[in-house]
């Protein structure tokens, strides 16, 4: 068996070592009702030629995205990875170390990691940044935990413009503490009062931009009323991209960003693993969760980084930690660093505005078709439209023309119906001109199409 | 310690940060013109410049491959680590999770087109629960901890349902710190229970302690100690009996995959670690991937979404109505670390039920050869034999003026990463070393090796050179004190690194 690094030999000799007789004897802790004799009930080993043969038959069920023409959005995002990046995540050091608590000789790892939180404290507008969270749903929902140990308060007003899955998660994460959670609706018209939910309760505001139907705004005035009552902005973003073109949640006065990073250097994967950024005010620095690398020299005076603040965390404060979270997204988090330092200043603005052009060409193709309203007025590369019939049906029927046609808003919000008519279509710069006249093209068809 | 002129080392090399080393008008990718069209932002374009540095393709590569010189990996050498599994990481699995038809897959496409992906869970699920002996299984969880979150999270949801959700979670004083942080995530005050002199759970502790108030006792098995809870069975009767709900740190699971099943010793969920047991990469802190096991009674509970199978194929439920109506609801975006799902199965696979027998056979031979061949020179603190790892304490360095930690930093000079250090908690200096099964006898004979010969020099009064150590690494101890004191966590722009910290 490939993989195991003892031969019967070694095995006979070891056993003889330790003066055992057979290895049940190592087992003898065991209760004799929970001993099993022989083998599970599973297949036998294989070697790389039939695993391989039978994992690739399952891959060959799928379908990728970037088999055909693809809009899809909602919380992930297929843009190109540059070949460089897949390389550098596997190197034996990075792809086979583990969490950097021998400094010494985990220098890579903390030096990305450092590097990793200056860029997302960079795009994000705001001071420090963590070691990466699993996800951004899950980074969210440890912000408003942060914002209720900061503000004291236990009260988070959620916007209708959050990712249904972000909300999902910061309402199961809040569900057994003395909280309380306000869901605005779905906002799909843009038009709710945020600021007008705020009370003296309210520990935090969650609001993402864009949000999940594609629309930016000036989070400018939230956060002044957010402050006014003594609460923070905790503001979500899903799509890092976007923070290449529009002005940043730190300038807009967030208090807290919890992002998804898959859109930088990670591939869409069915969902997992990916990515969460969280970054904040260096005053609240002492509450954020996870991990962090700092700087730090050695006794030679030399610089390097560390793990540090650690009494924060699980294995110091245990019950009194400010998460319980111990691994991180460490993989994922050197993607996103090596493909935003391929990208550097020029190529990360130069892609945001690639994605940008490409849906606005997008959004004007469709709004000109009979049956279809654009309702994002300002957005960056996601919009919604709505449609004269129930949009799962049209995507459903442009599936077999190997076209991913959007995200049917009932995907995401399935007891709505007053939203079944409505598409999140996503652009990024993969798109091509043919997969454009393919969308339009199929949309129109159908409805034109007249009903039976 | 001369430094030269680059203070470079033959290959191993200084490197500074991206931030240092970029240049205006650089750029690692060419990528296609902009079209013209009507802009649609609103006033919110950016206005200020991020500050990003610019760098080419040669030195964006350059750079990760020199940092990635300095780090210590499986790859490179025996991984000890206590509680981590650090076993080899196949690149079957890493070929095969990039295959287009998972890797190319957009969470949300149409569920026909996904087919493949979902069958892969169910056969996953179906390996997880067959070694674990369970009937039920949570995928979502991202890591560990998420798992443990997930598990007590569907615990209290099962005892609210009954009407009585209680205050307070037990743990082992051997637990690991997820344990107590996640309870008091779900809401429950933590106690511990102590153990017993042969550094077990104190069975007549624990049963004193259950009582109306108890929501769960959280037990590690094999212990953070690395001894098998030969009174599990009792354990989980008197937990039962006292209305409360059993769960099951699986951590720990690589001594016992084809050999033992949880469900047979009466709990009731339990994480599994796939970065652990089942070969995911550590890739550096992460991403790992907790599938959580269950009860009958608890998978009412399970997390969303569900993988349900009909007559059309498989499907995602993802909302808590009917039969999912219970649920605790979601835990993270979308359903669970896939990539690492299909890691995890090529993985099994390749090993098969005799396999992963043998595999979990070999980590408990090697972790006893090594306590066989030290246990005379360092000190253990439990006496017999133990599981996957073991554990010693620093008693043999009494009155030599050397540490744990100055041990394990000799350790590194001697190109061994060292084992983990100061946990559990329940020793004095503790050192738990677990090899794992991919270690070869002439690497556990070096790893003895090494660990006889500093104890031997610490014990003849080397200290002073130890407290020194290590002196080979690229970077000598740092002052970790200083570093928390003044925390710079950024780079900025002005001088280089942020003043100090809040």
């Amino acid at each position: 068996m490939r993989y195991l690094g003892l031969t019967d030999e070694d095995r006979s000799a070891m056993l003889a070592a330790i003066g055992a007789g057979s290895i049940d004897e190592l087992y003898r802790d065991v209760p004799e009702s929970a001993r099993l004799d022989g083998l599970v009930d599973l297949p036998l080993h294989q070697g790389e030629i039939e695993v391989e043969r039978a994992l690739t038959a399952l891959a060959a069920k799928n379908r990728p995205a970037g088999g055909g023409a693809c809009f899809l959005g909602g919380g992930a995002y297929r843009h190109h990875v540059p070949a460089s990046v897949d390389y550098i995540i596997q190197r034996g050091e990075f792809l086979t170390s583990y969490t950097p608590y021998q400094p010494e000789i985990s220098q890579g790892t903390l030096q990305y990691l450092y590097e990793f939180q200056t860029q997302v404290a960079m795009i994000s507008g705001m001071e420090i940044a963590s070691a990466s969270h699993y996800d951004g749903a899950t980074a969210c929902a440890e912000a408003v935990l942060m914002a209720r140990r900061l503000t004291r308060r236990r009260r988070a007003v959620l916007s209708g413009g959050l990712h249904p899955h972000y909300r999902g998660t910061t309402e199961t994460y809040l569900q057994f503490l003395d909280s309380s959670v306000t869901p605005l609706p779905p906002d799909i018209d843009g038009a709710e009062d945020l600021s007008g939910a705020i009370d003296a309760e309210t520990a935090c505001v969650v609001v993402q931009n864009p949000d999940v139907f594609g629309r930016v705004r000036d989070l400018s005035p939230l956060a002044e009323a957010c402050h006014a009552a003594g609460a923070l902005m905790v503001v979500v973003v899903t799509e890092p991209v976007s923070l290449g073109l529009l002005r940043s949640p730190g300038e807009m006065g967030a208090d807290i960003v919890a992002a998804e990073g898959q859109g930088l250097g990670n591939s869409l994967g069915y969902g997992g693993p990916y990515l969460g950024l969280l970054a904040t005010r260096q005053k609240f620095l002492r509450q954020i969760p996870g991990r962090l690398a700092g700087e730090a020299h050695d006794a030679d005076g030399q610089r390097g980084w560390v793990l540090t603040l650690s009494a924060r965390e699980q294995h110091i404060r245990r019950e009194k930690a400010t998460s319980n979270i111990c691994t991180n997204s460490g993989l994922c988090a050197l993607a996103f660093t090596a493909h935003l330092a391929l990208l550097g200043e020029d190529g990360f603005r130069k892609l945001a505005e690639l994605n940008h052009a490409k849906a606005c060409i997008v959004a004007d193709r469709l709004a000109a078709i009979e049956g279809v309203t654009l309702k994002t007025e300002c957005f960056f590369n996601e919009f919604t439209v709505s449609l004269d019939r129930p949009a799962a049906a049209v995507v459903d029927a442009l599936v077999d023309g190997n076209l991913f046609a959007g995200i049917p808003v009932a995907r995401l919000f399935p007891d709505d119906d007053a939203l079944a008519k409505h598409l999140i279509v996503a652009v990024t710069e993969l798109v091509t001109d043919d997969d454009i006249e393919a969308l339009c093209r199929g949309v129109a068809g159908l409805l034109t199409a007249t009903e039976r | 310690m001369t430094q030269g002129i680059t203070g470079n080392r033959g290959l191993q090399m200084e490197e500074p940060l991206i931030f240092e080393l970029g240049a205006d008008g650089r750029c690692g990718v060419d990528l296609p013109d902009v079209p013209a069209c009507r802009e649609r932002l609103g006033d919110l374009r950016r206005d200020c410049p991020i500050g990003l540095p610019g760098l080419s393709e040669p030195q964006v590569v350059r750079h990760f491959t020199r940092l990635s010189q300095k780090n210590y990996a499986i790859d490179a050498g025996i991984y000890p680590l206590g509680s981590c599994t650090m076993k080899h990481n196949p690149r079957l699995n890493e070929k095969l999770a990039r295959l287009p038809g998972f890797a190319g897959l957009h969470p949300l496409q149409p569920i026909t087109t996904v087919q493949g992906a979902l069958a892969l869970m169910d056969v996953l699920a179906h390996w997880l629960k067959t070694l674990t002996g369970m009937p039920a299984i949570a995928l979502p969880p991202a890591a560990g901890a998420h798992g443990e979150l997930c598990g007590t999270m569907t615990i209290r949801a099962a005892l609210t349902a009954r009407g009585d959700p209680r205050k307070v979670v037990l743990v082992p004083d051997s637990a690991h710190g997820t344990n107590p942080a996640t309870a008091a995530m779900c809401g429950y005050e933590v106690e511990d229970i102590p153990s017993n002199p042969s550094g077990r759970v104190d069975l007549a502790a624990l049963k004193a302690r259950l009582g109306s108030d108890v929501a769960a006792f959280m037990l590690t098995n094999p212990s953070t100690c690395g001894l098998f809870e030969d009174e599990i069975i009792e354990q989980a009767a008197a937990i039962h009996e006292a209305g409360a709900f059993f769960y099951c740190d699986g951590a720990n699971f690589n001594a016992l995959a084809g050999r033992v099943r949880p469900g047979d010793l009466g709990i009731d969920c339990m994480h599994l670690n796939l970065h652990k047991t089942f070969s995911t990469p550590h890739g550096g802190g992460g991403p790992g991937s907790g599938p959580v096991v269950l009860s009958d009674s608890l998978a009412p509970f399970a997390p969303l979404p569900w993988l349900v199978h009909g007559a059309d194929g498989f499907d995602l439920k993802e909302t808590a109505e009917g039969d999912s109506g219970r649920s605790i609801g979601r835990l993270k975006s979308f359903h669970g670390q896939f990539g690492m799902f299909v890691r995890a199965l090529s993985y099994m696979m390749s090993h098969g039920a005799d396999g992963l027998r043998q595999a979990s056979e070999d980590a408990v031979l090697a972790a006893n050869y090594v306590l066989e061949n030290l246990k005379d020179v360092l000190s253990l603190p439990y006496e017999g034999r133990c599981m996957h790892e073991v554990l010693f304490d620093d008693g043999y360095l009494e009155d030599t003026g050397v540490t744990t930690l100055d041990i394990s930093k000799a350790m590194i000079d001697e190109g061994l990463h060292p084992m983990t250090m100061y946990f559990p908690l329940v020793v004095h200096g503790a050192m738990l070393i677990e090899p794992t099964e991919s270690e070869t006898k002439e690497s556990l004979d070096q790893l003895v090796l090494v660990l006889r010969g500093l104890a031997e020099q610490a014990k003849a009064g080397d200290a002073a050179r130890m407290k020194h150590a290590p002196v080979r690494a690229p970077r000598r101890r740092f002052d970790e004190t200083a570093a928390a004191r003044h925390p710079v966590l950024r780079w900025t722009p002005d001088e280089g690194p942020a003043g100090s910290g809040a």
